[in-house]
């Protein structure tokens, strides 16, 4: 109300042209809202560090990561060599995580298996964001025709028969994590597209999207730094799909010889071949499945946190 | 309107005929031959297999001729199950699939929408951290670990459910859950996700300082605005469920149409590769298409057609 | 708007189809549970008095007509369809069924087959000599583009009408009267008897195939003539067979009504054994899964029963090292196959040293392997060691090429893989490399050996050793992928087609077989196959035959 009160006294009062001085565009950040003390990611940085939650996930993440990369070197048994006349045993002092069906020790499997997990889940995550929100921003905020287009694009990869494509992999690449990776990448990041699009084809509507254009910022600006950052919520929840996604993927793959080869296992791998002994031998299912579902807790709880750090009505 | 939605399917005929060349030329690239068993054939009946089904002829001249039958509605008969027309096993398998995933689509909505909702309002309390800690069981146990966990407690030890078979509604209820445990939890995960944010903007504060209870809020209000990113993801969640899940199927032996879309495959069913590809296709395009439709509903600003940026 | 849609009758006709199948189906939605309803009121009432015996099947039978199958799904269906002039017994052996007489002439070469005047076609036509003339022939015909042709190159001009270079008039098989089928044979072939109960043997009706040539895909137009009619087929679902009441031998069979359920997966096949939804699991209808046998075996719940299949891995005979013959033998020898089959493999197979399993038996009802043991070689790490460094020091090497081992994507097949690799890394100290590939990727590999050793299995079509000694080791046989060639081996097996006594002949293959292996090792032979077995209380009569197909048509419920 004071507000209005104001404008319609300033109006009364005679507008001169000597009352304004020119700025030279260039000098000023137009749309830049500018918040003095913290930099937009200080200000994350710093309500990411309150969320305790948050901060336990990002723990979590890293103990894993920890044990994955140190375990193999400590612990006494191998993931390879066989002990046919000890299959099968539940875990005891010996063997924490009991044994397989040609008597390796779980133990070690699982954290080899968390090398090829982790690393697997993370990377094609990031590949799918950055590859995701690029071609999903673009659709999104120019529409129209370019949207058509890269549309039905990724309408054809996505609709390709996979199995197809994995197969021709095989004979053009040498098994290894790398040809995964690719072979996740070719459509992996479709979905991720269409979620980002949709957001932008929402967003770039609003109030401060079309104030932001009508001060003159650059399109790219626009996108990136106004439009995404706002997607940001189903963006995460999207990408912490994608981890568990990744790793069960991996373990498709790996079954079908592209991927690492036994005998090592990854956890998906050791999930797969845990099923069929789901009643009988239920550690060889339950230590990879826990240690997989206690990862997709961490990265899940660490998005959340960083959704409500990057949101920015949640500022105080 | 009507060039509006005349250009789209333009559009789609000419992304059909894309996918349908690359297709086509994918799989002939790969090793492997449809008249290919373990035990190897005498070199007269290789040649006798390859005339009946054609391919003895340059790979353009079947591609052509592909192309001609498929313009007269004809998608080619089996080259595994042998005399049976592909759009017949289509038609056939698809049937059960489309039962099984619609139950399946509903209940994920309901479900998720519920724990989504459950979960913003009651934004880090109890409520939130219950139903985000199912959403991430339901991520993190895949079908093939809950399915025949299920199968075996609820139908083999307990009873109450067949283990196999789609005959009554209650075959249903297994393989149902199986099929929406993903989707449920991606669903709940980013309805909460937006609807956190939509709560937080100001319209929602207009509407609380005007009175309006949570709930009413929540139901007129945010759950519209929220949708958006649901609307998305089931557009192309729906092409992926009612076409049968390989996985779901096989363990509940359901004659759904999923397991062609592998079986097919390792079989180098050429017809039937390209029918079912065609298939999940045409139904992809046009689920993602009513779900652009829908944005509109979600969200009427939309309606420009997204010309803003120009 | 419907004017723009006419631009494409193609995209139409997907998105008619689409839309179609989505109507129809929200239709089926309405009707479904009364249908069902009736149908399980219907079995309930059944189940009391009439018999009914219920299996699974891994796969939807690919085709149901004679000349077109290929695979165990459905010969173990067609095997209550159809009759043949014999029908082989659990054991192997040959029984007369149309047939009521077989003279076979001097030279061996020409059968005169006496035919029963009493069997009809489900139809009520009578089933004569000339459907069989028909049938063969039609299978032989290069149009009929039939796979398992080669099956009747035994007779004159066979092969030659199938190339395209002789007429079907000139073909060895004639009905010179309405229940007489005169068989002339390109060479002797004293298993012709057993030959004749192969399913690409069974007669045909010749007014339904040539009426239709989709005949033999759906229930209502197959025309049969054995035990069992189809009465319904849903694809991908369920085969129902209920007795047939105008089969000639009729007393012979008990169980009114058979259900086959296509179930893929082993555990669920389990599970329905378990919550009495099915009376049988094995022998190729359904499988136990891997991780439960061994128990059961052990709780005398499960039955084993060998089966004439060989596991055996192939070497590369034509590229370092495996083109030393010691090297072979090394990699061969320093696998421990007892406990392979104990602790890996798990139900009670054979460890196999030689290639001929030991269900197969010789014309006269002996079995091979006991008049041919296959002691050709143990299992001795020491041996090993010292064969593979003298090998090794043939070839000039100073260690060995990295090795890798190709197998197809199998969870079974994974585990053993990687427990020879291990075995072979304990006992020589070598690094095996595994790599898997789909099926038909890999097929494409090992015919093209682009391999140093591959996985291989081979089953038996007919009971005799000559499955497993030309079609393996010969070096023009098709299936040698491992290109294994020794002229002497070639000649005794050209020689043993071609022997006056059955005795001489089988002399032949056991000799080659010896020589192929005793001195070449030119394979790596691991066990011979077995299958594990469930049945249900009540029903007997139902087995596994030699070959570990399911034998249910004789069966009967108490």
């Amino acid at each position: 109300m004071s507000s209005t009160h104001e404008l319609s006294k300033m109006r009364s009062d005679e507008l001169t042209p000597d009352l304004f001085e020119k700025l030279d565009r260039d000098d000023v950040r137009v749309d830049t809202v500018s918040r003095a003390s913290l930099t937009a990611w200080q200000d994350i940085r710093m309500r990411l560090t309150s969320n305790k939650l948050a901060m336990f996930g990002f723990f979590l993440i890293i103990v894993m990561v920890l044990l994955a990369i140190f375990m193999p070197f400590i612990w006494p048994f191998d993931h390879y060599t066989n002990n046919l006349t000890n299959t099968n045993k539940p875990p005891d002092a010996k063997h924490w995580f009991g044994t397989d069906d040609l008597g390796r020790d779980m133990f070690e499997r699982v954290w080899m298996g968390a090398r090829i997990s982790l690393f697997v889940g993370v990377a094609a995550a990031l590949i799918d964001l950055v590859i995701g929100i690029i071609y999903g921003g673009i659709m999104g905020y120019y529409g129209g025709k370019i949207d058509e287009v890269m549309n039905r694009f990724a309408e054809i990869l996505y609709s390709i028969p996979y199995l197809l494509v994995v197969i021709l992999l095989l004979v053009v690449m040498e098994p290894s994590l790398t040809t995964i990776i690719i072979a996740m990448s070719i459509t992996g990041w479709v979905n991720m597209a269409w979620i980002v699009r949709g957001q932008v084809m929402q967003l770039k509507n609003q109030e401060y999207a079309l104030a932001s254009k009508a001060l003159g910022a650059g399109e790219m600006r626009i996108i990136f730094r106004h439009l995404i950052p706002n997607a940001m919520g189903p963006i995460l929840v999207t990408l912490t799909l994608t981890i568990p996604n990744a790793i069960f993927t991996e373990a498709f793959l790996s079954f079908l010889g592209l991927g690492v080869q036994s005998p090592v296992a990854s956890w998906g791998t050791m999930i797969n071949d845990g099923v069929g002994g789901l009643f009988y031998y239920p550690w060889r299912l339950f230590f990879p499945a826990i240690f997989l579902s206690i990862v997709i807790f961490a990265f899940n709880v660490f998005g959340d946190g960083l959704r409500d750090a990057f949101d920015p009505k949640l500022r105080k | 309107m009507l060039r509006f939605i005349s250009g789209k399917f333009l559009f789609m005929l000419l992304s059909m005929f894309l996918l349908i060349t690359a297709t086509f030329f994918l799989m002939n690239a790969i090793p492997g031959s449809p008249l290919q068993g373990e035990k190897a054939t005498s070199e007269a009946v290789q040649k006798n297999l390859e005339a009946y089904y054609g391919l003895d002829k340059p790979l353009i001249v079947q591609y052509g001729k592909y192309l001609e039958n498929l313009l007269h509605g004809d998608l080619g008969i089996s080259m595994k199950m042998k005399f049976r027309s592909v759009d017949k096993m289509i038609a056939e398998s698809f049937g059960p699939s489309l039962r099984l995933g619609i139950t399946a689509l509903i209940t994920s909505v309901v479900v998720g929408c519920i724990l989504g909702i459950l979960a913003a309002m009651h934004h880090r309390k109890l409520l939130d951290n219950l139903a985000m800690t199912i959403a991430v069981i339901g991520l993190a146990i895949p079908s093939i670990v809950l399915a025949p966990t299920m199968q075996y407690f609820l139908g083999t030890k307990l009873g109450w459910f067949n283990v196999a078979g789609l005959d009554g509604p209650l075959d249903y209820v297994l393989p149902t859950i199986a099929l929406a445990s993903g989707p449920i939890a991606f669903i709940a995960r980013l309805l909460r996700s937006t609807m956190i944010e939509v709560l937080g903007s100001d319209f929602i504060k207009t509407a609380k300082s005007k009175g309006l209870s949570g709930y009413v809020i929540v139901v007129k209000h945010a759950f519209r605005n929220s949708m958006l990113p649901v609307v998305t993801y089931l557009g192309y969640l729906t092409a992926g469920i009612i076409t049968g899940s390989v996985v779901v199927e096989n363990i509940f032996a359901i004659p759904g149409i999923g397991k062609h879309f592998v079986t097919s495959i390792i079989d180098r069913d050429y017809p039937l590769i390209m029918g079912i590809t065609i298939f999940y296709a045409a139904i992809l395009m046009l689920t993602r298409f009513l779900a652009d439709v829908a944005y509109v509903l979600v969200d009427p600003r939309m309606r420009s057609g997204g010309k803003v940026g120009k | 708007m419907k004017g723009k849609f006419k631009q494409s009758a193609k995209f139409l006709s997907i998105l008619v189809i689409a839309i179609s199948m989505l109507l129809s189906a929200c239709t089926n939605n309405g009707d479904k549970p009364t249908a069902n309803e009736g149908n399980t009121n219907a079995s309930n009432e059944e189940t009391k008095a009439p018999q009914e015996f219920r299996f699974t099947l891994g796969s939807n039978p690919p085709s149901l007509d004679p000349a077109l199958m290929t695979d165990a799904q459905s010969s173990i269906v067609a095997a209550g369809l159809y009759e043949g002039l014999t029908r082989l017994n659990t054991k192997g052996e040959p029984e007369n069924a149309i047939a009521q007489d077989i003279t076979v002439s001097e030279d061996g070469k020409t059968y005169t087959i006496k035919l029963r005047n009493d069997v009809k076609w489900s139809n009520g036509d009578s089933v004569t000599a000339h459907d069989f003339e028909y049938a063969w022939k039609r299978a032989l015909n290069p149009e009929t583009a039939s796979e398992y042709a080669y099956m009747l190159y035994y007779l004159e001009n066979g092969e030659k009408y199938n190339n395209g270079e002789a007429t079907a008039d000139e073909v060895g098989v004639k009905a010179k009267d309405d229940y007489t089928l005169e068989v002339k044979l390109y060479a002797p072939a004293p298993y012709f008897t057993s030959l004749i109960a192969h399913y690409t043997y069974l007669p045909v009706h010749q007014a339904t195939v040539e009426a239709a040539p989709d005949w033999a895909s759906e229930a209502k137009s197959i025309v049969s003539n054995g035990p069992f009619i189809l009465t319904s087929w849903a694809h991908g679902d369920k085969l129902v067979l209920e007795k047939n009441p105008n089969y000639f031998n009729k007393d012979a069979i008990s169980f009114d009504k058979v259900t086959i359920s296509i179930v893929v997966d082993n555990n669920t096949v389990y599970q329905m054994f378990e919550t009495d939804k099915i009376d049988w699991i094995g022998a190729q209808a359904g499988s136990l899964p891997a991780d439960l046998t061994q128990q059961l075996i052990k709780d005398g719940k499960a039955e084993v029963t060998p089966v004439a299949s060989l596991y055996y891995y192939l070497f590369n005979n034509e590229k370092p090292p495996f083109n030393n013959v010691k090297v072979r033998k090394a990699f061969a020898m320093a696998i421990d196959r007892q406990s392979l089959v104990d602790n890996v493999a798990q139900a009670n197979q054979q460890p196999a040293y030689g290639m001929v399993p030991p269900s197969i038996s010789v014309p006269g009802g002996q079995d091979f392997r006991e008049a041919y043991p296959d002691n050709y070689f143990t299992d001795n790490v020491e041996e090993a060691k010292k064969l593979l460094a003298e090998g090794l020091a043939e070839e000039g090497l100073s260690e060995l090429p990295e090795i890798t081992l190709l197998y197809n994507t199998d969870d079974n097949h994974k585990k053993l893989a990687e427990a020879i690799v291990d075995m072979w890394r304990k006992a020589l100290g070598v690094e095996v490399k595994l790599a898997n590939q789909e099926w038909g990727t890999f097929l494409e590999t090992r015919k093209a050996g682009q391999f140093d050793i591959a996985r291989s299995g081979w089953g038996a079509d007919i009971n005799h050793p000559i499955n497993f000694t030309y079609d393996l080791i010969h070096s023009k046989s098709g299936n040698n992928d491992g290109r294994y060639n020794n002229p002497k081996v070639d000649e005794l097996l050209n020689n043993s087609l071609v022997a006056e006594t059955s005795d001489k002949s089988i002399q032949m293959m056991a000799e080659a077989e010896r020589i192929a292996i005793e001195e070449d090792m030119a394979a790596l032979p691991l066990f011979y196959y077995t299958t594990v077995t469930m049945l249900k209380d009540g029903f007997t009569g139902v087995v596994s035959d030699y070959a570990g197909h399911l034998d249910w048509v004789h069966g009967s419920k108490q």
